[in-house]
């Protein structure tokens, strides 16, 4: 149950990759068959990225992950902005890519969150109203913890002050409706969040977006990223985001009850524990909760031994030694976190099966280290 | 077992001291500082300093 570092191909998305590896397409840019086959592909995985974000297909460009795309959009935007300044504004629980790229530009403001993870939005206003403010970015909805932004809200303050938006879709697109998102320049995503390639960012940017290629650039992707795009990878993102945008709804229901079912299960059984987000108001698939006085990797490894592979965003589990960013904004507890993502194939039984196995892992891993 | 040691330890021996008392804790872990706070949220206690590595706790139950 963990789809924090992509969701399993889906195996639609899978055969198109299959089939796009035996048709030969070429070079998109090439006037040859393989290349026109290949360049038909593109147009048509544009179109359907284009409608899920209530864009045009000619605005979309496929880059290598979301961590490209945000950095992309970020130092995109503050360069086509730098003679108004370099200061970006974000969330306190944007993806760490986000706040990398926005440490990169030069200075940024990380505008508080509340302890379900929504932004303040009297100082997103006071923060993007400031003088030498390039650019702002918000995520549709936190990677860990699922809780929606008020994202439209957000665009609307940006677009009053006049300043550019980067809407990080990366958690949201293919799960809730994003055709009418509103305000927004520059959108990112990852198709390896939704059942496709890994290798496929997409990154859509509005033709009136104050933005420059902050890379070199080639003839590719009308000058927007460089290199011969994947076109097989590309076109197996796009199957991947069809079959959610066509069976999504269908399947995100199922996903919020079974989400809705875990956190009653997981606050009734387990003692002491914090389940993290915003209950309602949150992406169907994804659940954040830390158990107390249990460490991160410990209760990992032994869910692993009951056969459930989870992440976590702990300090002891995490490959860097720091707790989660967005958990401790939100001020919720690091220590002994679970970050569960369902896949397009959880089912009822598994959920049952988490919530009768992890209450006896919780009591034995707290009566070995002697913990109340 | 590093990352929940020092909420372990806190935990164990708040009850050592009355109500209304401050127990000193010392931890450099980079989790303590969110830990103790979400600690004394879950537990009706109160975080009156938190200057890494240094923290005070008040005992309020």
């Amino acid at each position: 149950m963990d789809s924090s570092s992509g969701e399993p191909m889906l195996p639609d998305a899978r055969q198109a990759w299959l089939d796009a590896q035996q048709a030969g397409w070429g070079d998109p840019a090439r006037l040859h068959r393989p290349g026109r086959l290949a360049a038909q592909a593109l147009d048509q995985a544009r179109e359907v990225v284009a409608a899920a974000v209530g864009a045009r297909p000619d605005e979309v460009v496929f880059t290598a992950s979301a961590a490209h795309s945000n950095y992309a959009a970020i130092a995109g935007l503050a360069l086509g902005r730098r003679r108004v300044g370099s200061h970006i504004v974000t969330t306190a629980i944007d993806h760490s890519s986000v706040l990398a790229a926005a440490r990169e530009t030069g200075s940024y403001t990380a505008v508080e969150v509340d302890h379900e993870g929504h932004v303040d939005l009297e100082r997103w206003t006071d923060a993007v109203g400031a003088a030498g403010t390039a650019a702002a970015c918000i995520q549709v909805a936190n990677h860990e913890v699922g809780t929606l932004q008020p994202f439209m809200k957000a665009a609307e303050i940006c677009q009053r002050a006049d300043v550019p938006l980067v809407l990080d879709a990366s958690a949201a697109l293919g799960r809730i409706e994003l055709a009418d998102a509103g305000g927004w320049s520059v959108l990112t995503g990852w198709a390896g969040a939704f059942g496709g390639p890994a290798s496929v960012g997409i990154l859509v940017i509005k033709k009136n977006a104050r933005w420059r290629a902050p890379y070199p650039t080639d003839d590719y992707q009308g000058g927007r990223w460089p290199g011969v795009p994947d076109v097989p990878a590309i076109y197996a993102g796009a199957v991947a985001l069809d079959c959610w945008l066509r069976a999504g709804p269908t399947i995100g229901r199922h996903q919020r009850q079974l989400i809705d079912k875990l956190r009653a299960g997981i606050a009734q059984h387990i003692p002491d524990v914090d389940v993290a987000g915003d209950p309602v108001r949150r992406v169907p698939h994804l659940l954040t909760f830390s158990v107390l006085y249990v460490d991160g990797e410990t209760l990992t490894l032994e869910l692993d031994k009951a056969g459930i592979a989870v992440a976590s965003g702990s300090a002891c589990s995490a490959s860097s030694e720091h707790p989660s960013h967005v958990l401790a904004a939100m001020g919720a507890l690091t220590h002994g976190n679970v970050r569960i993502g369902l896949t397009w194939t959880t089912t009822d039984a598994e959920i049952d099966r988490f919530l009768a196995v992890l209450p006896p892992i919780v009591a034995g891993i707290r009566a070995t280290v002697g913990a109340s | 077992m590093k990352c929940p040691r020092p909420i372990i330890e806190i935990a164990r021996r708040i009850g050592e001291v009355g109500i209304g008392a401050v127990v000193e804790l010392l931890a450099d872990d980079p989790a303590a500082g969110p830990d103790l706070a979400a600690w004394c949220r879950m537990r009706g206690q109160t975080l009156v300093t938190a200057d890494p590595p240094r923290f005070l706790v008040r005992r309020e139950s």
